[in-house]
């Protein structure tokens, strides 16, 4: 841990009084609630504490294990490493996925790689620059002990993935290859060509099988969950103990009891509509869960990814991730004249081209983190100097031109790097990147925020653990490239199993019966709204609802958000959200295979979690990651941060509002809780990557 | 663009399905043949019919969720899976019928949805290498020399859709399988269970009701990630060694 010097200082006593006259620009929108702290992380110096944990994590004895049953809501790679886990150490586990395998989750979507700190290049790599990376990158908005343990584990995951027979990349020498990766200076990226998040989840899905043939998983394919089972336990406890699921194919509304649940059920960035998440990619499970206790921390953060295929109209049902380690080879621009937008780019000559990143950033050029290259290819169209074809009157899009990589490294050089995106572009825009240089514009891509989870990973409910995309803990306020897979897979394979023993070592719980009042409550809650869904026989499909918010979230909350935006977003989504209860159509019946009522749920639950983003945007008055507000931003339009008022983790309580049935009660006012963030081996730092 | 659309519509796999014909007159060449299933939806709900069930997921080409009979084609014309296919495929005026995969070893679940966990139970049965979490050595410790590691990936990037199987005439999964034990037979780490995992998996595949493979090539045709025949050859070879060694 010798080399990185400027990491170790104290932290600042002053963070936390507020300033003199603090806005409060989300008063009269939420309560301010209790601090929250996280009491799971050891004290002591930084690199012993996950070691100090796991000791001190009770264990359970094997012949107990058999009695403990685990629900597992998700088989990305959060969910499938967990139950591959899990089932190797002998409990009962269900794991529950709403596509028709498990190995469709939409980890396999991820294409650029899985950070590691191997060092296998001898480029000053180590855990500690992974973890130090890992929290400038989040700037300064997560939680230390949890970065360094994702640093620490990070070298286990690529030990376990080969041996299961993953295809990493490798050189002549038949040893491991890696890449530099999003705006990091060391190679500590593995990959498997293009399609590393396919592979790494093959990965854990043969591992899961190998256990449902060994008979401890048990797997629900094609099942949504619905609700989320909190039972007391007698001695005033509420526990997490259970989930209603629906049986997608037959409709039935099934109860499912366990002693603990973990849902491992993805990002939300659905919530946008368009986003490079899969069609089925949704907040119900978390949403759910929040409603019933588990609080949401910082859903705010959004990370917008810059390189993404531009939309082509108003049929666009999703958009498509070019991977960004495409920005390693290449170069960003627009034309420096407006009249230059329309003519085929190769006639542009050289000094017309506005290489943009690389004109203001000199020392990152074109690998400048995923939010900067993000507004700065909004703000040149924006300007007026944006390609490709018009929508809504502007040109969104820019160039990223390999033709100098293609002459530097040749066309093989590249076909080799590249080529499946290559092909995946040329199929989709009908044009060849090989000749004409890509258009490119950022898209939703992933979301810091979730459900808050203490260093076990266990969230507000007892007996509730989150992991993946799905809950907050890792990334601050922005994520880095090639680190959702590394957080996936560690709290899978190496954190939930340690963390989650200590928790069950109180097991097994008291056994819950199928007419308990709370179980009855969750099925009927869900048989209610299904019937509601089915019932309303309005006018509006359900995706022209989503759409709609997906617009209001896009302008409002993406790239840029201000006071005033935020505010009028949450108008229009509060009369969005009514309108869609009284005037959605839905067809067909609850008791088959009804694909407009699996949307309805989501969306309707995607209309209280918009809500909850503006509200958490407007409460955060700062520019922090992937989250820009207007009003805090340097002279020079970079992102400011205020860490003497924001250096906290907001994590919001559900209220329900007193009207409305038991089954449908509506959003009240939120209460923020708020998590300190205090950072003792590393010095927080203002971002700058000029 | 206008095109006529030929559709298969069964509300459940106990009740017998049909064809129905539908005119769609608002397609852009643009558009993803799945988002013009989308804008065919969306009217049949204004206009108050049930819309038309059809898997998709990524949308990306990767998940393997999607796949249709595009006028008797997997995934159509292209070599891509069904939600890469975009409508500047076809021509204003065209007539496209669109069917489910048709295989007794995939039951229809409703409209285009099959089941294919079929698929899930054969990798259940060996398609695994069996290092529990935590146990593995460290990662330089094993080497594998890049031609192995990248016919090793070749066969690994199979998606698992069941195109193969959709086009095969004897309804043979023979290339879903073989992909999956070039991909590990082709690894050091997958040589312990060499034997077993070929005989096991082939025998769960005739269980299931899959056909034999008689070299037709349909498959590989018809495959998205364009996994060669030569998987198949290698499986073959595998299975005769597995029996010499007295498996
Ligand atoms: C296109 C793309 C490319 C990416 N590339 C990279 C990359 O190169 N490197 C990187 O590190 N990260 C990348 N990411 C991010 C990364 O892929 C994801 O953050 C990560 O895979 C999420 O994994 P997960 O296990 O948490 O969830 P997911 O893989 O999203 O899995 C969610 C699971 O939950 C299930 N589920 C959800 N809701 C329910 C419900 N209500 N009931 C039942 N089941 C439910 C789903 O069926 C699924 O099994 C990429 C993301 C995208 C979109
Ligand atoms: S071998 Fe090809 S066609 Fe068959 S399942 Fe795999 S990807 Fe699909
Ligand atoms: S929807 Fe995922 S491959 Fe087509």
């Amino acid at each position: 841990m010798t080399d990185m010097p400027d990491t170790t200082t104290t932290s600042d006593p002053s963070y936390h009084v507020p300033a003199e006259g603090e806005s409060d620009d989300a008063a009269g929108y939420y309560v301010p609630g209790e601090p929250i702290v996280d009491t799971k992380a050891p004290g002591g110096p930084i690199d012993e504490r996950w070691s100090t944990r796991k000791f001190e994590a009770r264990l359970v004895n094997p012949a107990n294990r058999r009695k403990l049953s685990i629900i597992i809501v998700g088989t990305g790679l959060a969910g499938a490493s967990a139950a591959a886990t899990l089932g190797e150490a002998g409990y009962v586990v269900k794991s529950f996925c709403y596509q028709d395998s498990p190995r469709r989750a939409h980890s396999i979507a991820a294409q650029g790689g899985i950070n590691a700190a191997k060092n296998y290049k001898e480029d000053g790599d180590s855990v500690h620059r992974l973890f130090y990376d890992t929290v400038k990158g989040g700037d300064y908005r997560s939680r230390e002990s949890n970065v360094y343990r994702l640093a620490e584990v990070s070298t286990n995951i690529i030990d376990q993935c080969v041996a299961q027979g993953v295809p990493f990349a490798r050189e002549y020498g038949g040893l491991l290859d890696n890449r530099s990766f999003g705006g990091v200076q060391v190679s500590r990226t593995f990959y498997a060509r293009g399609q590393t998040g396919q592979q790494l989840l093959i990965g854990a899905y043969q591992a899961l099988e190998r256990q449902v043939q060994a008979g401890t998983v048990t797997t629900y394919t094609r099942h949504e969950m619905l609700e989320l089972i909190v039972v007391d336990d007698g001695e005033g406890k509420k526990r997490a103990r259970g989930i209603i699921a629906r049986d997608m194919v037959t409709g039935a509304i099934e109860t499912h009891l366990a002693d603990v649940v973990v849902l491992a059920s993805g990002g939300y960035g659905n919530v946008f509509y368009l986003s490079t998440n899969a069609m089925g990619s949704n907040v119900t499970a978390s949403w759910r869960a929040h409603r019933k206790g588990a609080y949401m921390a910082n859903p705010c953060y959004t990370q917008i990814h810059p390189t993404c295929i531009p939309v082509t109209g108003s049929h666009q049902s999703k958009l498509t991730l070019m991977s960004e380690s495409l920005r390693n080879d290449g170069r960003i621009w627009v034309p420096k004249k407006k009249e230059d937008c329309d003519k085929d780019p190769r006639s542009i000559p050289e000094e017309d081209r506005d290489y943009y990143l690389e004109r203001i950033y000199p020392s990152f050029g074109n690998l400048v983190p995923r939010d900067i290259a993000s507004r700065a290819a909004k703000y040149q169209c924006d300007d007026g100097r944006g390609v490709g074809p018009e929508v809504d009157g502007v040109r969104r899009g820019v160039y990223l031109d390999f033709a100098d990589a293609i002459a530097r490294l040749g066309r093989d050089a590249i076909e080799e790097k590249y080529g499946n995106l290559f092909d995946m572009y040329a199929r989709i825009t009908g044009e060849n990147p090989y000749e004409v240089p890509m258009r490119i514009y950022p898209a939703v891509h992933y979301v810091m925020g979730g459900l808050w989870v203490d260093y076990d990973l266990q969230s507000t409910i007892p007996g509730l653990f989150v992991t993946g995309e799905a809950n907050f803990s890792d990334h601050g306020a922005n994520r880095l490239g090639a680190s959702a897979l590394m957080q996936g897979l560690a709290d899978g394979y190496f954190v939930l199993p340690h963390t989650i023993r200590d928790y069950l070592a109180d097991g097994p719980f008291e056994k819950v019966a199928e007419d308990h009042p709370a179980v009855v409550e969750a099925r009927e809650s869900v048989q209610r709204r299904i019937e509601h869904y089915l019932t309303v026989n309005g006018t509006r499909s359900v995706d022209s609802y989503h759409r709609e918010l997906g617009n209001i979230m896009w302008e409002y909350c993406g790239m840029e958000r201000t006071e005033d935006g935020l505010k009028k977003a949450i108008d229009l989504i509060r009369t969005l959200r009514d309108d869609f209860h009284r005037n959605v159509k839905v067809l067909g019946s609850a008791d088959s295979l009804n694909q407009s009522l699996e949307k309805a749920g989501r969306v309707a639950d995607f209309l209280e979690l918009g809500e909850l983003m503006c509200i958490d945007a407007l409460n955060r008055r700062e520019s922090c990651g992937g989250h820009f507000r207007a009003e805090s931003q340097t002279e020079d339009g970079e992102a400011l941060r205020h860490d003497d008022l924001y250096a906290y983790v907001a994590a919001w309580e559900f209220t329900p509002e007193d009207a409305g049935e038991s089954w449908a009660t509506p959003m009240g006012t939120p209460v923020l809780h708020k998590e300190d963030l205090t950072y003792t081996a590393i010095e927080m730092k203002q971002r700058s990557y000029k | 663009m206008r095109v006529t659309l030929k559709i298969w519509r069964q509300p459940d796999a106990a009740t017998a399905g049909a064809m129905h014909t539908y005119e769609l007159d608002t397609v852009s060449p643009d558009m993803s043949f799945l988002e013009m299933l989308d804008v065919l939806n969306e009217q049949l709900n204004a206009a108050g019919e049930e819309p038309i069930a059809f898997d998709s997921d990524c949308r990306e080409g990767i998940c393997g969720m999607c796949g249709l009979m595009i006028n008797g084609e997997p995934h159509g014309p292209e070599v891509t899976t069904t939600c890469q296919l975009h409508m500047r495929s076809f021509k204003d005026g065209d007539e496209i019928t669109i069917e489910p995969w048709r295989s007794d070893a995939f039951p229809v679940v409703r409209d285009l949805c099959v089941d294919r966990g079929a698929f899930d139970r054969i990798i259940q049965s060996g398609g695994f290498i069996s290092v529990n979490t935590g146990s593995a050595p460290e990662a330089h410790s094993i080497q594998v020399p890049k031609e192995a590691a990248d016919r090793a990936f070749d066969a690994a990037t199979c998606i698992g859709c069941g195109a193969c199987v959709a086009a095969c005439p004897n309804g043979s999964a023979s290339l879903f399988m073989g992909a999956k034990i070039t991909h590990l037979g082709e690894l050091p780490q997958g040589q312990a269970e060499r034997d077993n995992r070929v005989v096991s998996m082939v025998s769960q595949h005739d269980h299931e009701g899959f056909g034999g493979c008689t070299n037709i090539g349909e498959c590989t045709a018809a495959c998205p990630k364009e996994i060669p025949l030569d998987v198949i050859s290698q499986m073959n070879r595998d299975l005769r060694k597995a029996l010499q060694h007295g498996h």
